[in-house]
């Protein structure tokens, strides 16, 4: 090992930058999918209450990230008597 | 036209409240009117930083919730007339702080103000996205030191869906001041370069405020730095992000009032010699 590089192995300023580049893209990743669940719920709310009287937190969505496949989770509970609105 | 700037950082302890004093009394310097406001309910310190602890009598909440005046809460600073403050409340919950009070209050003040400049709490809560959310202008305060930079993004990412500007579709003008840094330490390879820290942030750079000891102090009498001592480094370096809000184009550079290092030991043998 010469000077130089010893040198280089003691600074701990590019690690700091390597590790913060990949917990920061991460992050942003992660942001970026809540706020697209966020906006799905919204727009799926909207279309489904066109035509049904429905609670807000009666929907749920989820975005499920796997290895093979990501998966969008709706789970909707609808009212009783659902379709009394339109037929009223 | 008055402009809204907000200091956030997401972390805490990082120089917000110093940036604010020191950008406030700079503009005032300039000529234009300005009023800081704490938005740090409950951890007030921006009255104790400008030197105007004993002179609070009403604050934000108060006015927000039409106790108070704002006229009567503003504070006018003793050494600059144009330099205004709004002190935060020290005793009541944030809560009180309403969307609709807050949006008054900050209705009024851009009536009166060139500048109005809102010193956020750490966080990402509400307190921190009620600081930022009438802002057109945002300054993040970094230090080039991992959790501070983590925290900025995610600052960022808050100041592009949470603020009125982002939710219109406007463009909120995002600045970095990158503060507490030591060059020497930097290219030592110990500290993070600027680089480092615009390259993971993205976000233009107004400032390089050097860690230096003018900073305490000034905050230990009261007076922001750009006032109490407007010929050292971090005062210097606050005056040009200043002239750069305002449209000047200034060239950037690392600023240090640190002495030579023969310099350094010979005063300091010296000194500690009177001293013992
Ligand atoms: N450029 C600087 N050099 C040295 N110390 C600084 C500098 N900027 C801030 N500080 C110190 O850091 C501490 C926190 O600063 P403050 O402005 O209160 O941070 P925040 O408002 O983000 O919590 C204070 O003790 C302050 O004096
Ligand atoms: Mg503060």
């Amino acid at each position: 090992m010469n000077l130089l590089s010893f040198l280089k192995v003691r600074q701990t300023a590019p690690l700091a930058r390597e590790r913060l580049q990949l917990i920061i893209a991460h992050e942003r990743a992660e942001v970026g999918r809540s706020q697209l669940v966020d906006i799905l719920r919204e727009e799926i709310l909207a279309v489904i209450a066109k035509h049904i009287a429905i609670d807000r937190d009666k929907v749920q969505v989820r975005v499920e990230q796997g290895q093979e496949v990501s998966t969008l989770d709706l789970d909707i509970e609808l009212p009783v008597n659902f379709n009394a609105k339109k037929a009223a | 036209m008055s402009k809204v700037l907000v200091v956030t950082s997401g972390k805490g302890g990082v120089g917000k409240t110093t940036t604010t004093a020191a950008l406030g009394a700079a503009i005032a310097q300039s000529g234009s009117s300005v009023c800081v406001v704490d938005f740090d309910v409950g951890l007030r310190n921006l009255d104790l930083v400008m030197g105007a602890e004993r002179r609070v009598v009403y604050d934000l909440i108060n006015v927000v919730c039409g106790d108070a005046k704002l006229s009567q809460a503003v504070i006018r600073d003793k050494r600059l007339p144009n330099l205004h403050l709004l002190p935060a409340s020290q005793t009541r919950d944030k809560d009180a702080l309403t969307d609709a009070g807050v949006a008054r209050v900050m209705d009024e003040l851009r009536q009166k103000f060139d500048w109005v400049i809102c010193d956020s709490p750490a966080g990402i809560e509400r307190g921190a996205t009620l600081a930022m959310r009438h802002a057109d202008v945002a300054v993040v305060v970094t230090n080039p030191e991992v959790s501070s930079v983590r925290d900025s993004d995610r600052i960022i990412g808050l100041l592009d869906s949470k603020t009125i500007k982002a939710e219109k579709g406007e463009t909120l003008d995002k600045h970095l001041i990158l503060t507490r840094y030591d060059a020497a330490r930097a290219a030592r390879g110990d500290m993070l370069k600027v680089e480092d820290v615009l390259e993971i942030l993205s976000l233009p750079l107004l400032a390089i405020i050097p860690d230096s000891q003018e900073v305490l102090r000034a905050s230990n009498v009261g007076c922001p730095v750009t006032l109490n001592n407007p010929l050292s480094a971090p005062a210097r370096a606050y005056a040009d992000a200043v002239r750069r809000l305002q449209g000047e184009t200034v060239p950037m550079s690392v600023l240090s009032d640190r002495r030579s290092f023969l310099e350094r030991s010979f005063l300091d043998k010296f000194f500690a010699r009177r001293a013992a």
